[in-house]
Order: structure tokens, then C-alpha cells, then sequence
């Protein structure tokens, strides 16, 4: 292990850097476009390293002793509050194999993001200090195991995001950035309801033999914990988990964004600048099953098993139905907001299926939506950049235009569809082998396949509309990609491929992971205990 | 040589084009010479295949795998292990294979040299061949099911690159679009396919699923499934191979450019489909058997209809691919697996050899490509002229050329299945597809070739092409003669194609499952050597035998008649073309429409999707986000209502409350005269009121 504490300094630099960044003065932009382009740097490395001393067989999940780099210690403990018993936080940090390739992610996506904001003009120093902000709210999120600080952190990443569309973004800045909001809080809502109704029914031993009531994510996965006449306690009769769980899960499934609840997102995308998007898309999506996987599956393994069928169905709608709308869209970028929503059906259709394959597929899928759509959304950017326009029907031509970015697009619209020796296709391709092999799921999985049909259509009568025919003269003076759009492209595609040619390098990561955590969600826990675990 | 020699030189031909696309696709712009590399690579890539061919052919009579575990997932206990592998299995298909492909991709790289000689992206039009060729290569040599479809796809891609490789038309992006989009269709079917022998089996490797199969294990316990696992797999074929309803997309290819519909629309990629069907031909039920060659004979039948009306040179060769995959389909479905894939190799020759001589013809026309302004060309151009002949002739079946052998084998196929199983309406197609292929082929011929010139501005300008181009030109029409497939022009099964070359492998499928004259009984194997062919049953090799000779002089009778008519419409003009398709018009529409299936699809199914996504979108601005808003609304309703509540009534009381003690204090004040005079009144009035009150009576 590292000797010193990777999780907080990971988490916590963006801060560290805000407030330096906040020492600088608001002309000087250059340098505080740096320092934050440093900052990601020094993040993306810090995930590398992280990377290089990962044991890839600590399974995590529901085990503190397995889960790596922990840091935990004391944080809240008010003692004596009669009616209320000993109140008690942690500072609980670690990782497993379900959080590592999120890790990887966020660093990865915040550091091409700041590339991508490059060219922010407006009030650079409010910009960068919210990113920065953003950033460490993000990756908070992933590495909390005490649900208190989850929380905390799954509500510090609202505040900055509100800003950044509601100052940065397009023409309807305001109404998006408030729906964002409001509609994101909404779900909190469910979430924190939730959080404390399983506070007050799970307990902890502590080091001086006496239970306290605990945020500990590890300790309400143990049934053993929960207290007797606790609301959510399994050994209460009349509790209320399955209230609670679907509360919790609408508070998640709101961020995927999983139909009905998903009109934020086209809205929210459509005007965040580039750079927003690309976190949004990329990042921000990934905490909604992130969340699910992390505390629905494992702190209410019944309930999940009775639901798979309903997880499935929303997946199968998410596919299709984000992928039928898309298909309508003019708008570029909202057809892309639209591509995500169906994507991540792919994830919720992966977990449903509860199985080793499924969900492997499921979280590899959440990795490879991030770098893909980062791609496409600054894609996007790119084309705004230069024309100031979106519309899928006012270019043609551009692919003799602009070559190079042509070559990208196409790698990356690809990678969309879902072609085999990208990244994507493994990922999809394990959701349906998941899928299909469980009876809850198959129907679901067959109807879904539907959706790499549409997939392929929407993607290429794009590809078709902005890139082909005869070149529109009033594109005539566009330029093609230059260095710092290069610098985004490359490592994305770098990433993409190498994920779709040897995608071990990501499975192998989160295989243990995701191994036990199926099998603890199905019950089969014990069995493994026995056979040595 | 060595085993493991053969499988390093495999992958080296395998890896090879993949390598020069890459560099040339990245470099090409910088250095507008690397075409050479492609062209170079290629060369080496043959030159291997010749080798592996030979060495495999000659000297190992065992198939060899070779492979390695890509993906595992899954260790804990009760979820079982997921192992992925990737592998090769060469077998003499393969090889063989191997050297169709490279050849064809070769001769059409040393062809395209000179015929796309000044287009603006030349390099990257050689790149794109690379990364086809790699993609062809893969779908050949691969192990199992899963890089089947890996490569399958990627095939897909490089189509649609090349197909769309003009881009500025919008005809070719269309194309492009069209072809990926409908053979996606296809393969959905296929992966579901895929998924379900997964799911049974746990592996995606040929061989361990039908080992498995041969052990007695059908997917989810029941015979329906493993039918449908062999036709939703054959949907992929379906798709790839322009089989009806999905052949709309091939004839829409020819959009690219010639050489490119000679390499992957005509001679290769299209054939992977009947590849792909060889390969699983082993699981295929009775059932699932019957479909396919109903699809097949269908297939032929319908491309052969609208061959005869186009006058687009390459649209109609583009319908007798169509018509000609649907032989070899048919011929699986039958269970003429030996002839399909020869009809395949066979097809991919002079196929290829029809297509880049309408690529010569065109070149010298100045990118004339209808039949209706040509004539006459068989002076100008005699070298293409007598290759282009040689393979029309082969592909209407004529004695001693390739295409006689191989569809002569195809017929007596559908012959003898008629006669075992009843089906007779599939010979009747198949022998009235002959015969119409014979004659659209020699009307091309005739009205491209013969005759007087109609356009003589272009014919004069016309002239033979470049080397470069005419001697792919003769090597392919060279290999359309019978002689390299057995010395006996008749007799295709005294050759070493079919004789030691490629067999009829044994189904695994229960027997109860498979056509009845499929169940091979041990016993016969003597027998078998004595006819000198491997079929699956005593049964079916003598209805062979009984078929064999039926069919051939059938088929050179219905030739025969096909070139007559040819002859007697375009060149002695006993006959009116044109007086006849205005005497029926409506089935010469109907033909010249092409069945007006694109506008059907256009109609319903396109049409269709689009709507619904129009609809689902307003659903989802108007109901969905309405909601959204609704409640937002809503919310902002109920807190002006609370906001007026509050003003009105609740700060109303505030207020009204105050108002109150001010108006009573008001009032009040009025009795605070400050004379005592009339205090004391007060007090003597209230004294009175108050006895009044507690009076003690």
C-alpha cells in the first residue's frame, strides 16, 4: 500500500487547487488555466498510481477488510443526545472494484474537460474554481463508503454544476441549470429519507464494545447490524425497504437519467458550454448506477432480486426509446443527449440480469459511455465552435472540409454503434451475454437488441447529413482540428480502441468486484464464505 | 513446414493489410505514395496464401486450431467461469479461402491502380481496401462464432466506407447508410443466435458447441430452440449475403466504385454469408435447412426477374450476384454443401471477372455505365470483350468452363431434394433460374459488346484499357475454366475440389431432427467410397447419381434456350424487346421497379421508424417534460395561492386584527372625556347594570 493517504489527496487537490487558484488574480487567465490543467494532470496520474498498486483480487463490496487504500476515521461523534443516542460519522474512504474504473474515469474526463475549456473567456477565475469544485465532489462521490459523507459529497457536485450551466451555458442557460437543479434535489430528497431511515436501523460495535447507530455503507449491508425495530431493519416486520428501496432508486435513476425521468438531461446538455457537457455526460450519469450498484444492490439484496425484471424493463425502455428519439432530433447535440439515454439502458439492462457477465458489462459499460460521449460531446463543441450552429440540417460536406476531425467523428460515431474492436461492442456485447442467459431478462434483452439497429441509424444519417453531399460554401472557411482539439481526440480514441482490442485491461479490474457482488445480491454469500472466500 | 509455421503465417497474412491500412490511412495524406505498401503488402499477403494453401492441402489432412483466452470473466463459485477465446481453425475451407480472397483483393489493388488513377483520396481508397481485406481474412480464418461477428462488422464498415467512398454524391452516402443499416437488421438476428448457443454452451468456439451438440445438448432442452438458433444465425447470412428481404441493399453498393464491387460485392464479402452458413451448416434442423433454401431459391428467383430488365451494366451484374448467392443458399439448404462452396469459389472468379470488365467498359466509356449507349465494344476492346465472354459463359452454365461444374452440382442438388423430400417447386426455381440467367447475361453481352455503337460520340473515344487492368482481367477468366477444378469437364466430382478437397461434413443434430436422408448410417461408408463422393446417406448419394445427369442435360438444354432468346432479341432481332415490355407492361415495371420493394420499405418500415421517433419525441416534449414542467408549474401555482392565502388571510387576520384594536381603541378613546362629571355617570350606570345583574332577589 501507499504510504500516504491517495484517496483524500485525489479527491481533495481540486479544492487544494481552488483556493490557490483563488490567489490569482482574475486577469491573468492564462495561468489559471494552467494551474487547473495541472491540477487535473497531477489527478489523472494520482488514478494511475492508484491503478499500479491495485490488487485485483480484493473483492470489497460488502467487506472492509477487502476493500483498498481505506482510510476511516472518526469524524462526527456527538455522544449523549437522549432521544437520539450516540450520533456518529466517519470519515470513510475506499475502493473496490466497482469504484476503481469510476476513479479512473473522472480523472481521465475532468482532465480532457479542462483541455476542452480552453477557450472559456467569460469570468475564467469563477469557472475554473467551480470546475475545480465540481471535480472533487465527483470523485468524493466514488470513494465514500460512509453514506453521510456520500451524500455530502453527491450534493457538493450540484452546487457548482447549477453555476456552471446557469453562467456559461446557451440562450436558455437559466431554465436548464434550475431544472438541472431542482430536479436533481428532488431525487436527493428520496435519497437522504432513505439515508436516515437506514441510519436508525443500523448499528456498530465500536472498539470500546458499545453500538451506536452508524452511516457505515459496509455495516448496513449486514443484516447482523440492523437493529430490531428499525424502520428498514430486515428483522422488523413491518419495515418499509421496499418503499425505501424504490425511493432510493428513483433518487439514483433520475441521475442515469432512466425514463421518465430523463427530460432534464437533453435540456441541461443543450445548453451547458462543451466542457460541461462532456463531465456531465461522461462523469456525472455514472453516479446514478454507481449509486444503485454501490447501495441499493448490497443493503437491499431481497428487494433487488424481486426487481430485476422491473430494472430490465426501464433498461429496454431507455434503449429504445432514447434511441427512437434520437432519431427525431435536429439539434446535434440533443440528438447526442438523446444517444445517452439509450446507452445507459445498456447499464441498467446489464445490472438487471444479475449476473457475472451482466454487470461486468454493465460497469465496463458506464466506463466506456463516459470516454465515448465525452468524445462525441466534444465533438459538438468543435463544430459549435466554428459555426455557431447546431442544426443537423445546415452543413454537408464538411468531411472535405475538415478531414482530419471527419476521422475522428467517425471513430467515435463508430464506437457509438458499437463496433466490434471498440470498446463499446465488448461492453454491450457482455450486457446482452448477461442479459440473455438469465429467464427474467431474456425477453428483454431480445427486444432490446433492437436498439444497435437503431443505434447504427441515427449515428450514420448524422454522419451523413453534417459530413457528406456536397460541401455547404458557407462552411467553406471552417478549419480543421487543431493542436488542442488533437490533444482531447487522441488519448479518447487511444482509450477506445485499446478497451475494444484487449478489454481485460478494464475487466480485470472490477471482475472480483463484480463477482462478489452478484453473488452476495443473490444470496449465494454464505456458499462462498464456506468455499474459502 | 510445420504446424505452428502454418498458424504464424495465418496470422501473418491476417495482420498484414490491417498494418498497411493503419499506416497508409494515417501517412497516406503526407506521402501519396504509400498506395504502393497497400499493393506491396497484398502481393506478400497472396504469396503466403499460395503457400498455406498449399502446404495445408498437401500435407496436413488435419484441421489446425490455435488459440487463446481474450476475456475471463466470472471466478466465484455457482456463477461458473466466462472464458472468451480467440483462435484460428485452418481446414482446407479456410485455405482455400484464404486464397480466394487474397488473390481477388490483389489482382483488384494492381486493377485499381490505374482505374481510380487522379481521384482525390487515392490513398485512402487503398487504405480502405487493407482494412477490408484484414476484415475478410478475419471472418475466414476465425474459430469461433463471437470473431465471426467481430469481423462481420468490421466487413460491414469497410463496405460502407467504400460504398460511400464518393461522398459528395448523395446516392453513394445513401447506399452506404442503406447497406450498413440493412445488413445490421441481419445481424440482430444473428447475434440473438449468437447469444442463444452462448448461453447453452458457454463458449463461442465451433467446434466445442458442436461437440456438444453431437453429445446430446440442445439449447433450453428443445429441438425449436436449435432451429432457431440456425435460422436467426442464418440471418446474419441473410443480411451480408443479399438474401430477400434483405438483398435491397447490394444493388444500391454499385454506387461505389467498380473494382471495389468486384472485391467485396460480387466476389467476397457477400460470399461470407454463404461462408457463415458452412460453417454452422451442422446444427441445422430439417427445418431451419428448408428455410434456408426456400430464402435461396426465392432470392434467385427474384434477382433473376429484375436482372433481365436493367440497363445499368453493373446493376444488372449486381441482380445476378444476387441470384447467384441465392444458389449457393439454396444449395446449403438442400444439402449440397460440397457444391455451394464451390459455386462460391467458382462465382468469386468470374464474378470478379464480370465486374472489373464492366469496370473496363465503363473506364473507356467515360463513365458510361448504361447498356443502352453502348454496342459495338468487341472491336475496340477485344482482350476485355473475350474475358468478359468467357465468364458470362461460365456463369450461364456452359460445358467446360467453372460455373458449368459447380451449378450443374447445385441443380442435381435441388433435384434429388425434390425427390426425397416433395419440395419440387425449389428445383423448378432453380432450373427456370438458369435459364434466365443464361439470357440476361447474353443480353449484356450482346447489347454491350455486339451490334452497332448507339452512342458513337463515346464509342469513339472508347479504347482498351491498361495492362494494369486487363491482365486481372485474364487471370480470372483463365480461372473460370474447368480445368483447374478436375480434369474431367463434366464430371465435377472427379476432381480434386470436390474429391479431396472439400466434403460434407456429418451433421451433429439428433437424428430425429434432420432431414431423413441427412442421417448417415455407419454402415455405408463402403458404399460412399464407391460412388466416390461423401454425402450424407446411401439414400441421397444414389438420388445424386440419379439427379446427376437429369440435371445436367436439363440444365444445358434451359442454357441453351436462354442464349437462343438472348440471340434471337438483341442480335438477329427476330423479336422486339421493346414491343414486348410495352405488351406487358405492367410485369416489365413491376421487373424494372425491382418488385417495388425499396418503396414498400420505404413506406413501412423506414417511414415507419421515423414516425415513431417523430411521435415519441413530441410524447416526449409535450407529455414527459410536460409533466416535468407541469409540476413545476404546479408547484409555483400552489405557492401563489399559499402567497395570496398569506397575504390575504393570514396576514389579513394580522392586519384585521390590528385594525381591530385600533378601531375599538378608536372609539373607546371617545369616552375618555377627562371630565369627572361624566365619569361618574359611568360609574352610577355601570353601578345600576352591575345590581342588575347580581340583584339578590
Amino acid at each position: 500500500m501507499i504510504g500516504f493517504p491517495i484517496l483524500s489527496l485525489i479527491t481533495f487537490l481540486p479544492i487544494i487547487g481552488m483556493i490557490l487558484l483563488l490567489f490569482i488574480p482574475k486577469e491573468q487567465s492564462k495561468s489559471i488555466k494552467y494551474l487547473t490543467l495541472a491540477i487535473t494532470a497531477v489527478q489523472v496520474v494520482l488514478a494511475i498510481i492508484l491503478l499500479a498498486n491495485y490488487n485485483y483480487n480484493a473483492a470489497g463490496v460488502y467487506e472492509e477488510k477487502s476493500f483498498q487504500f481505506i482510510e476511516k476515521f472518526r469524524w462526527i461523534y456527538i455522544t449523549g443526545i437522549s432521544w437520539l443516542g450516540n450520533v456518529k460519522v466517519d470519515y470513510f474512504l475506499g475502493i473496490d472494484g466497482l469504484s476503481m474504473p469510476m476513479v479512473l474515469l473522472t480523472a481521465i474526463v475532468s482532465f480532457i474537460a479542462t483541455i476542452s475549456s480552453w477557450n472559456i473567456e467569460k469570468s475564467v477565475k469563477g469557472y475554473f474554481a467551480l470546475f475545480l469544485l465540481l471535480d472533487t465532489g465527483m470523485m468524493g462521490v466514488f470513494v465514500a463508503l460512509d453514506f453521510f459523507l456520500f451524500y455530502i459529497f453527491w450534493e457538493l457536485m450540484l452546487l457548482p454544476m447549477y453555476f456552471l450551466i446557469g453562467i456559461w451555458g446557451g440562450p436558455r442557460k437559466e431554465y436548464a441549470a434550475i431544472k438541472f437543479f431542482i430536479y436533481t434535489l428532488f431525487g436527493s430528497i428520496f435519497i437522504l429519507l432513505t439515508m436516515i431511515g437506514l441510519y436508525f436501523s443500523t448499528t456498530e460495535v465500536l472498539a470500546d464494545g458499545t453500538r451506536v447507530l452508524t452511516f457505515n455503507l459496509l455495516a448496513m449491508m449486514n443484516p447482523a447490524n440492523s437493529t430490531p425495530d428499525g424502520i428498514l431493519s430486515i428483522a422488523n416486520p413491518n419495515n418499509l425497504r421496499f418503499i425505501a428501496y424504490i425511493a432510493m432508486f428513483v433518487g439514483f435513476a433520475i441521475k442515469i437519467p432512466m425514463f421518465p425521468f430523463h427530460t432534464w438531461l437533453p435540456d441541461a446538455h443543450v445548453e451547458a458550454p462543451t466542457p460541461i457537457s462532456v463531465i456531465l455526460a461522461g462523469v456525472l450519469l455514472k453516479m446514478g448506477t454507481y449509486g444503485i450498484l454501490r447501495i441499493n444492490y448490497p443493503i437491499f439484496p431481497e428487494i433487488t432480486r424481486q426487481l430485476m425484471w422491473w430494472i430490465g424493463l426501464f433498461g429496454m425502455i431507455n434503449i429504445i426509446y432514447g434511441a427512437l428519439v434520437a432519431l427525431a432530433q435536429k439539434d446535434f447535440k440533443k440528438l447526442i443527449a438523446y444517444s445517452s439515454v439509450s446507452h445507459m439502458g445498456y447499464v441498467l439492462l446489464g445490472m438487471a440480469s444479475l449476473t457475472t457477465a451482466g454487470v461486468n458489462g454493465a460497469i465496463f459499460q458506464m466506463f466506456n459511455h463516459g470516454t465515448i460521449t465525452a468524445m462525441l460531446f466534444l465533438i459538438v463543441g468543435v463544430v459549435y465552435d466554428r459555426a455557431h450552429t447546431r442544426g443537423l440540417y445546415d452543413f454537408g460536406g464538411l468531411a472535405t472540409q475538415m478531414p482530419v476531425y471527419t476521422g475522428f467523428v467517425t471513430v467515435a460515431f463508430f464506437a457509438a454503434i458499437g463496433l466490434p474492436s471498440m470498446s463499446g461492442f465488448i461492453s454491450e456485447a457482455l450486457v446482452f451475454v448477461g442479459s440473455f442467459g438469465v429467464e427474467t431478462t431474456r425477453v428483454l434483452a431480445m427486444i432490446s437488441t433492437l436498439g444497435i439497429l437503431l443505434g447504427a441509424g441515427y449515428m450514420l444519417w448524422t454522419l451523413q447529413r453534417i459530413f457528406f453531399g456536397p460541401l455547404n460554401e458557407k462552411w467553406n472557411t471552417l478549419l480543421d482540428v487543431d493542436k488542442r482539439e488533437l490533444a482531447m481526440f487522441i488519448p479518447l480514441s487511444i482509450i477506445i480502441i485499446f478497451l475494444g482490442v484487449y478489454p481485460s485491461a478494464m475487466l480485470n479490474i472490477m471482475n472480483t468486484s463484480v463477482n462478489t457482488l452478484v453473488n452476495f445480491v443473490s444470496g449465494n454469500i454464505n456458499s462462498i464464505t464456506q468455499n474459502g472466500f | 513446414m510445420s504446424e505452428s509455421l502454418l498458424v504464424n503465417l495465418s496470422i501473418a497474412i491476417l495482420f498484414l493489410p490491417l498494418i498497411g491500412f493503419a499506416i497508409v490511412v494515417i501517412l497516406g495524406k503526407r506521402f501519396p505514395k504509400l498506395y504502393l505498401l497497400e499493393v506491396g503488402i497484398l502481393t506478400i499477403a497472396f504469396i503466403l496464401s499460395l503457400i498455406v494453401m498449399f502446404s495445408k492441402l498437401s500435407y496436413f489432412p488435419k484441421d489446425i486450431v490455435s488459440e487463446f483466452t481474450w476475456i475471463t470473466i466470472g471466478n466465484a463459485p455457482l456463477n461458473g467461469v466466462i472464458n472468451i477465446d480467440l483462435g484460428i481453425k485452418i481446414d482446407n475451407i479456410t485455405v482455400l479461402m484464404l486464397f480466394v480472397v487474397n488473390l481477388i483483393s490483389m489482382l483488384v489493388h494492381y486493377y485499381s491502380i490505374e482505374y481510380m488513377h487522379g481521384d482525390k483520396r487515392y490513398t485512402r481508397y487503398f487504405s480502405y481496401l487493407g482494412l477490408f481485406t484484414f476484415s475478410m481474412l478475419g471472418i475466414v480464418l476465425t474459430h469461433n462464432i463471437l470473431m465471426m461477428y467481430i469481423f462481420w462488422e468490421l466487413v460491414g464498415v469497410s463496405s460502407y466506407l467504400l460504398i460511400g467512398f464518393w461522398f459528395e454524391k448523395k446516392s453513394a452516402s445513401d447506399a452506404g447508410k442503406k447497406a450498413f443499416i440493412v445488413n445490421r437488421i441481419g445481424d440482430i438476428g444473428m447475434f440473438i443466435g449468437i447469444l442463444i448457443l452462448f448461453t447453452n454452451y458457454h463458449t463461442f468456439t465451433f467446434d466445442t458447441i458442436f461437440e456438444q451438440i453431437k453429445n446430446g445438448v440442445i439449447p433450453f432442452s428443445s429441438n425449436a430452440w436449435l432451429t432457431a438458433a440456425g435460422i436467426l444465425i442464418f440471418m446474419g447470412a441473410v443480411g451480408k449475403s443479399a438474401q430477400f428481404p434483405l438483398h435491397v441493399w447490394l444493388p444500391d453498393a454499385m454506387e461505389g466504385p467498380t473494382p471495389v464491387s468486384a472485391l467485396i460485392h460480387a466476389a467476397t464479402m457477400v460470399a461470407a454469408g454463404v461462408y457463415l452458413v458452412t460453417r454452422i451448416f451442422v446444427l441445422l434442423t430439417a427445418d431451419a435447412m428448408l428455410v434456408i433454401a426456400v430464402v435461396g431459391a426465392f432470392t434467385s428467383f427474384i434477382a433473376a426477374t429484375i436482372a433481365i430488365t436493367q440497363n445499368d451494366i453493373k446493376k444488372v451484374l449486381a441482380y445476378s450476384t444476387v441470384s447467384q448467392l441465392g444458389y449457393m443458399i439454396m444449395s446449403l439448404g438442400v444439402g449440397a454443401y460440397a457444391f455451394a462452396f464451390f459455386h462460391l469459389v467458382t462465382h468469386a472468379f468470374f464474378k470478379a471477372s464480370l465486374f472489373l470488365g464492366s469496370g473496363s467498359v465503363i473506364h473507356a466509356m467515360h463513365h458510361e455505365q448504361d447498356i443502352r449507349n453502348m454496342g459495338g465494344l468487341k472491336k475496340k476492346m477485344p482482350l476485355t470483350y473475350a474475358t468478359f465472354l468467357i465468364s458470362t459463359l461460365a456463369i450461364s452454365g456452359v460445358p467446360f468452363t467453372s460455373g458449368f461444374l459447380s451449378k450443374d452440382g447445385i441443380l442435381a442438388g435441388t433435384l434429388a431434394f425434390g425427390k426425397l423430400t416433395g419440395h419440387w417447386l425449389i428445383p423448378i426455381i432453380a432450373f427456370t433460374v438458369a435459364g434466365m440467367t443464361a439470357f440476361y447475361m447474353f443480353r449484356l453481352v450482346l447489347l454491350t459488346f455486339h451490334g452497332e455503337p448507339r452512342d458513337h460520340h463515346k464509342f469513339d473515344h472508347a479504347h482498351e484499357s491498361p495492362k494494369l487492368m486487363v491482365v486481372p482481367l485474364i487471370i480470372l477468366a483463365t480461372l473460370s475454366i474447368f480445368i483447374w477444378y478436375t480434369p474431367n469437364p463434366i464430371g465435377a466430382n472427379q476432381g480434386w475440389f470436390l474429391k479431396s478437397w472439400v466434403k460434407t461434413p456429418q451433421q451433429v443434430i439428433p437424428n430425429e431432427t434432420r432431414f431423413s436422408f441427412m442421417v448417415g448410417k455407419e454402415n455405408h461408408e463402403v458404399n460412399v467410397e464407391e460412388h466416390g463422393e461423401i454425402v450424407n446417406s446411401l439414400e441421397y448419394t444414389e438420388t445424386m447419381h440419379w439427379a446427376h445427369y437429369k440435371a445436367m442435360f436439363a440444365s444445358l438444354a434451359l442454357a441453351g434456350l436462354g442464349i437462343l432468346l438472348a440471340f434471337m432479341f438483341y442480335a438477329w432481332k427476330k423479336f422486339d424487346a421493346d414491343k414486348l415490355a410495352e405488351k406487358i407492361k405492367g410485369l416489365y415495371n413491376f421487373s424494372l421497379n425491382k418488385w417495388y420493394l425499396d418503396e414498400l420499405y420505404d413506406a413501412t418500415a423506414v417511414s415507419g421508424t421515423l414516425n415513431t421517433g417523430k411521435g415519441l419525441s413530441l410524447f416526449d416534449q409535450k407529455i414527459v417534460d410536460g409533466a416535468v414542467n407541469g409540476s413545476a408549474w404546479l408547484t409555483r401555482f400552489t405557492s401563489k395561492l399559499s402567497g395570496l392565502f398569506d397575504t390575504y388571510v393570514v396576514d389579513g387576520l394580522v392586519n384585521f386584527s390590528a385594525f381591530f384594536s385600533g378601531f375599538v381603541g378608536l372609539n373607546f378613546r371617545k369616552l375618555q372625556t377627562g371630565k369627572v362629571q361624566t365619569y361618574i355617570v359611568y360609574v352610577v350606570f355601570a353601578v345600576i347594570i352591575l345590581l342588575f345583574f347580581f340583584k339578590p332577589f
